[in-house]
């Protein structure tokens, strides 16, 4: 009863109220703009939220992720290209419906599975994140570590793109997590004699970099890309039939999605497709599919907003992001003081149902927008690349700068820009390289740790239950490409 | 599947070292090669300071285990190779290029000025040659963000030409 009035605090709070009014209104706007997002969005607003108290700043956060994950279908319908990753799968049949002069509906039926498909995933949150975090008290060094390697394995095995590419990926994110000082003995790694990379890489010029300034050398590739538009008169809700067709469809993307959204493996995109095949497969019509079928959009754009709460349970229960947009409200938890974990469920019950609660309000309040606003939010489409990313660049340098008033932040950040830019090229997720930064240290500190304990025994991890039960799930993670291929 | 066959046949028609699925992991196994080298002059901790591992042993361990994995990719593109990209536009470099300029101009010169530039090269080469467009993205948006991170943040921006005069 306690947690009840918690989850509904955000709706008598005035100032939580704007937050979350503006968070989806931005969230909106970057999930419409292709090559931008939640994640990118993110990590620029990042430093904004400093001026914020930590559960207004979390707030905010969370309220974009929800509403740019739905606001990538905007776009997927109207102009055939993705606004976010996440909503590429919208794209297959929702482009063809609305050719056919049914974008209304195709919007419609798309903000309708998302609200439902976020509302359920919360409410998998809500439940299953005090859950995972109880069995975290059983959770030593070593359990944490085998945790963490189920983590990236998972997101190697399951992510987009090559497996092993996938774990390249994260290997690199991990070993840039070791630059600076050693935590434990305070000896100097990789800082090549710069005083300012003693203190490490910061998460954000990394994140800018990687999301923001590759996608800007990106769209310098693209310039003569020619997107067709298809008019839009106004979002129509399902009808009667339409909600007949889909409702066991919207149902089972979002616990699809909520499942996949708890394991870390790029969230929504895995989430989408799955929930688009599941939707195919379960279909009376597959055929239909490919050419307008209204029960893709439903199956898409439900399990892609699921992901979102299930994104939330490892990020909040455990400390491990479920995908690069919760990295990226993870490190906003961090650098407002708030350590995710089991501890944070017990001291700070407030806080955490205070999030819960405004993810709650933040699906309905872009139901709202994206259902009155859907025409407003295309028109976005129409600031042209040339001006619209000379301005993100200078939004993402000063959002750097400012984090440590630093000219080395800004320098990483063009760095990891470039290095973005040919990964994506040459087919190497930049996702695993986020979740490996942030979970390096932790990989690290566990690792070491343990061998304290163990008196340097590596054996001895054979010898905890539960940390042996991550390494069997991780060898399995390992071992599912191979078994996807050969029964291929 | 036509298209894919002769994507295939372009690719398997440069010369080896040419192909993209041998110079990428080259220039991986390469850096971390000379990474794994450095490696190997980080200080050593006594035995009593010593907490599990020396502080080089993990990096050490994640650079051989990116080696082994670039190897396997290398020894998979042959079998497979991988596709032939697109040669990259000239926009493309004139960006690189901006970016470079700005490096050199925000350090020597003037923060603010170096986003003014990029922004003006970007957008003229990326095809705007509208003064009046190319002027609000080059001064009045990096103006209105300088401000509002000045005034909403606090922040105090580097010393340069420009900035001093705003800041006087």
């Amino acid at each position: 009863m306690e947690n009840l009035s918690f989850i509904l605090a955000p709706l008598f709070s005035s100032k939580l109220l704007i937050v979350l009014f503006l968070g989806t209104l931005f969230g909106l706007v970057l999930g419409v703009l292709p090559g931008l997002g939640p994640t990118t969005g993110g990590a620029l607003i990042l430093p904004f939220t400093m001026t914020l108290d930590p559960i207004s700043a979390i707030v905010l956060l969370t309220a974009i992720y929800c509403a740019g994950t739905y606001g990538g279908a905007i776009t997927a319908i109207l102009i055939n290209t993705p606004g976010t990753p996440a909503a590429a799968a919208t794209c297959l049949d929702g482009y063809p419906l609305a050719q056919k002069g049914e974008a209304g509906r195709a919007l419609g039926m798309a903000t309708v599975s998302s609200v439902v498909g976020g509302l359920i995933s919360v409410l998998v949150l809500i439940f299953f994140a005090p859950l995972l975090a109880q069995l975290a008290y059983e959770f030593g060094q070593p359990e944490y570590f085998a945790l963490a390697i189920f983590g990236l394995t998972m997101l190697a095995s399951i992510g987009e793109g090559s497996p092993i590419k996938n774990l390249i990926a994260g290997a690199f994110g991990i070993l840039i997590s070791t630059v600076g000082k050693d935590f434990m003995t305070s000896i100097d790694r990789f800082t090549f004699g710069i005083n300012e990379l003693t203190e490490g890489i910061g998460f954000i010029p990394v994140v800018v970099g990687l999301f923001a300034i590759s996608e800007m050398l990106t769209q310098s590739t693209l310039l003569n890309q020619v997107f067709n538009r298809v008019a839009l008169k106004a979002v129509k809700l399902p009808t009667k039939d339409d909600y007949k067709k889909t409702w066991k469809t919207i149902l089972r993307s979002s616990g699809i999605g909520s499942f996949i959204g708890v394991l870390p493996a790029e969230g929504g995109t895995v989430a989408s497709l799955i929930g688009y095949s599941e939707a195919k497969r379960w279909s009376k019509k597959p055929e239909d599919f490919g050419k307008g079928a209204i029960e893709g959009i439903a199956g898409a754009e439900a399990a892609n907003n699921a992901a979102t709460g299930g994104a939330m349970v490892p990020t909040l229960a455990l400390g491990i992001p479920g995908s690069a947009t919760t990295a990226v409200i993870l490190t906003g938890l961090i650098i407002h003081g708030v350590r995710p974990g089991p501890d944070l469920f017990r001291e700070q019950p407030e806080f955490l149902y205070g999030i819960f609660g405004s993810m709650l309000i933040a699906n309905i309040l872009f139901f709202i927008f994206g259902f009155f606003g859907a025409k407003l939010f295309a028109r976005i489409t129409l600031v042209p690349n040339k001006l619209l990313w000379p301005m993100i660049f200078a939004i993402s340098v000063c959002g750097t700068y400012s984090l440590s008033q630093s000219l080395t932040d800004v320098w990483i950040m063009l760095l990891f820009g470039v290095i973005g830019f040919f990964m994506r090229r040459y087919g190497f997720s930049v996702v695993p390289v986020i979740i490996g930064l942030i979970l390096g240290e932790l990989v690290e500190g566990t690792l070491r740790q343990s061998l304290v304990i163990f008196e340097g025994k590596w054996f001895m991890f054979f010898q905890r239950p539960i940390a042996l039960t991550f390494f069997i799930l991780s060898l399995i993670a390992l071992s599912f490409p191979l078994i996807k291929k050969k029964k291929r | 599947m036509s298209n894919v066959r002769n994507k295939k046949r372009v690719s398997i028609s440069l010369p080896f070292f040419f192909r993209d699925s041998t110079i990428v992991p080259f220039i991986i196994i390469l850096i971390s090669i000379i990474l794994l080298y450095i490696t190997f002059t980080f200080d050593i901790v006594p035995p009593i300071l010593n907490r599990g591992i020396q502080p080089a042993t993990f990096p050490k361990a994640l650079l051989i285990l990116i080696i082994s994995l670039t190897l396997i990719i290398f020894f998979l593109s042959i079998k497979n190779p991988w596709k032939k990209e697109k040669k990259l536009p000239i926009e493309f470099y004139i960006t690189l290029g901006c970016f470079l300029l700005f490096l050199f101009v925000s350090k020597f010169v003037d923060f603010f000025l170096g986003i003014s530039l990029l922004s003006s090269i970007v957008s003229y080469s990326w095809g705007e040659k509208r003064l009046i467009f190319i002027l609000f993205v080059s001064i009045l948006f990096p103006m209105l963000v300088f401000i509002f991170f000045e005034t909403i943040l606090g922040l105090r921006f580097p010393s340069g030409i420009i900035t001093d005069l705003y800041y006087s």
